[in-house]
């Protein structure tokens, strides 16, 4: 197929290899930010293609992953709602909450729709005037300028059954909140490729400046990651920490600057908690104070009790790189994809997930 | 310019819409079609005259056939959404997927049931045409249609209409076909292009508007299964991968027989268009529902002859040798993916998408 064959070839993805072998004296941690490179990562087979001596270390790029506990509580307690009808990305409806999950509450009749597109869930706002239209609002970079778009065409439209859940999360925080942290010692950071296509390569640098962590913003086929890979080990070897970008197919280094004006015209910084992380300053986003008829959690005020994450799953740790999910209690032998107690074993783009499909 | 007396283009659809809704309100599934009583009579002779057989005609409580030799019997349910999707429909799927089961095990299929349960208000005009398609579909894989039922319940206590079909067929001596017979050496070829049945109704539901002609591959395998077993009896396992895909089936018969499989991605045929809407949606071919395609498990020494075979039959050009039995990781199933990495193949978890047979 045009465009992604090209990026399995297995004779350049030898060559690279052969370059990546030729740092063999570097013994380092690099880690795939972003949940779609771990996909990758497992899907083809890349880890086994690698010298020992490069290890890659999973990070948090997962927006239904690092949701938080409380989070999830509240969207289950807005479905419990029968005003409601909640509109979810697909993962979200199967993450476990503190006693229940939004796909236990479909089944005790609470009316919940899997959209892939929150013009979508404007539609469904349109077609049943007298239903409340909730949008659980996930996600990072990639998908806030969209769901800025639809906040806007409701208010222009004059929708007024229509509102977000902000759950929604900003990367370069996350990052530098790692690169802080004393457990993990990251040595090179592969950046998410389509957050960059957002907010750009600029986003980034001050992370290689300040922490000295060399960044290579990655695509998403094998190629990319392999010569993400190749490149980080080739800065760590001269000594440089800077920002690079090998899916400049798609990534500027200014970004999307109208993507990132619709963010900012809808949305303000905030600080938020991530599961695994804490709360991290300024790393989350909720709605300005002229779309506050739009905001679910200001309109319905869900009341929560504070959210019990289960203390035998790993999941936080496996969301800072520090746990590899095979050193969870509950990993493949209580917690599997059918069933499961975490939200990293839930997403098609969560570690655990990714380890016990293709591990 | 459009004289002056002609009615704008748009006006004239309606109107034809609005005879034809109304005559199609008066043809509807009534609950009394289920009652046992006159429209249900009519009903069930109007489906007889079009299955035209022997058995069937007596109308007797049971058709009674005559056998000699070992049998195979399946049976499966057909609940499809949408009950028209490109490439068939829920009638078309319902007979050729149970004689499939039956060609699975290397039977001749000779005679099918087919029971409906019809949700009261249906369009008398698409059973009709339902009906017919089991009709054509028996006609060309050569099953006779010899039992049948049908069952009206209320509005919204079915959506449109469920089939079940039951078949048998026979199995002839010296054919010993099961998912618990692959063997170590054993090559796996596939007959055809995965994905296009699941990716053809996907596209079909709402909400979706991928502008392909991906089409289903809802076919009978029977006839490339009699071609296979003419130039060799010497096959351990085949099977038809629908739901869970192709490796759902490869992970059944890893388990079932206690072995090793190994298959590379590039061998396996996927159309572009197939590709195009996984990469899209995060879907894997390799999972996604077939109902035209087999996979068999042969022996070395026999492959090239029954790779011929296949490849002769019009449903078997795109055929392919994909894998074969190895001795490491028994039970499990490993690709040798197109960049040169190795993964393990689970089973299906969940649902990837519901109601696609």
């Amino acid at each position: 197929m045009k465009f992604v064959d090209e990026f399995r070839d297995r004779t350049i993805a030898e060559r690279i290899i052969k370059k990546i072998e030729r740092f063999d004296s570097l013994k380092v941690n690099l880690m795939e930010v972003c949940g779609t490179h771990t996909m990758v990562i497992f899907k083809q087979g890349l880890k086994g293609m690698l010298p020992k001596n490069v290890n890659l270390l999973s990070g948090p790029g997962c927006p239904v992953c690092v949701t938080s506990q409380e989070d999830i509580d509240k969207a289950i307690e807005l479905a419990r709602d029968r005003r409601m009808i909640i509109t979810t990305f697909g993962d979200m409806v199967r993450v476990p909450g503190t006693n229940s999950s939004l796909e236990k509450e479909k089944a005790n009749g609470a009316d919940v729709r899997i959209i892939y597109s929150p013009s979508e869930a404007l539609r469904i706002a349109r077609e049943n005037p007298d239903k409340k239209v909730v949008f659980l609002a996930i996600g990072f970079e990639t998908t806030s300028p969209l769901i800025a778009a639809s906040v806007m065409d409701a208010q222009k439209e004059k929708i007024d059954n229509f509102f977000i859940f902000s759950t929604h999360k900003l990367i370069p925080p996350a990052m530098e909140a790692l690169s802080k942290s004393k457990e993990l010692n990251i040595e090179g950071f592969i950046c998410p490729g389509h957050v960059s296509v957002t907010i750009g390569s600029d986003a980034y640098r001050f992370i290689a400046q300040k922490y000295n962590v060399p960044c290579v913003i990655g695509g998403f086929e094998a190629l990319d990651v392999l010569q993400s890979i190749y490149m980080l080990l080739r800065q760590i070897k001269e000594n440089r920490a800077e920002v690079e970008i090998e899916y400049f197919r798609a990534v500027h280094p200014q970004g999307n600057i109208i993507a990132q004006q619709l963010i900012s015209e809808v949305f303000e910084v905030t600080d938020v908690r991530w599961r695994g992380l804490g709360i991290i300053p300024r790393s989350g986003l909720r709605l300005r104070k002229k779309f506050y008829d739009y905001d679910a959690e200001r309109e319905f005020q869900p009341k929560v009790k504070k959210g019990k994450e289960n203390p035998d799953c790993a999941c936080g740790q496996v969301l800072r790189g520090v746990k590899k999910p095979t050193q969870c209690k509950l990993y493949k032998r209580i917690c599997t994809p059918e069933n499961p107690y975490g939200p990293c074993m839930v997403s098609s783009e969560g570690t655990c997930a990714a380890y016990y499909k293709y591990g | 310019m459009d004289p002056a007396w002609s009615l704008p283009k748009g006006h004239v659809q309606p109107i034809t819409n609005m005879v034809k809704k109304f005559e199609d309100d008066a043809k509807r599934i009534l609950l009394a079609h289920g009652s046992g009583g006159k429209l249900s009579h009519q009903l069930i002779k109007s489906f007889v005259k079009k299955f035209r057989n022997l058995p069937l005609a007596k109308l007797d409580d049971s058709a009674v056939l005559k056998f000699k030799g070992k049998l195979a019997f399946t049976t499966d349910s057909y609940v499809v959404d949408p009950i028209y999707f490109p490439g068939g429909d829920i009638g078309k799927l319902a007979v050729n997927g149970t004689v499939n089961d039956l060609a699975m095990v290397g039977a001749r299929p000779l005679y099918l049931s087919a029971s409906a349960i019809i949700e009261e208000g249906f369009s008398l005009n698409e059973l009709e045409g339902i009906v017919d398609s089991m009709n054509r579909a028996a006609r060309a894989a050569g099953v006779k249609i010899v039992a049948g039922d049908t069952k009206v319940v209320g509005k919204g206590g079915a959506d449109k209409v469920f089939i079940n079909t039951s078949g048998i067929g026979l199995v002839d001596s010296g054919v010993d076909i099961s998912s618990k017979n692959a063997r170590l050496g054993d090559k796996i070829i596939l007959s055809g292009t995965i994905g296009d049945h699941g990716i053809a109704i996907l596209n079909a539901r709402e909400g979706f508007d991928f502008r392909t002609k991906v089409k289903s591959d809802c076919q009978p395998l029977n006839g490339m299964v009699s071609e296979i077993l003419k130039v060799s009896k010497n096959v351990h396992v085949l099977r038809d991968p629908t739901r869970g895909g192709l490796a759902t089936s490869l992970n059944e018969i890893a388990k079932q027989s206690g072995v090793g499989i190994e298959i590379e991605e590039e061998k396996i045929p996927v159309k572009e268009e197939v590709k195009a809407v996984c990469e899209m949606l995060g879907f894997d071919p390799l999972y996604i529902a077939n109902e035209g395609k087999l996979v068999a498990f042969v022996p070395q020494k026999d492959c090239a002859k029954i790779l011929n075979a296949i490849k002769k039959n019009k449903q078997g050009k795109d055929a392919q040798i994909i894998g074969a039995v190895v001795s490491r990781h028994k039970g499990r199933v490993v690709v040798k993916t197109s960049v040169g990495g190795e993964r393990v193949l689970d089973m299906l978890t969940g649902e990837q998408l519901p109601r696609i047979c």
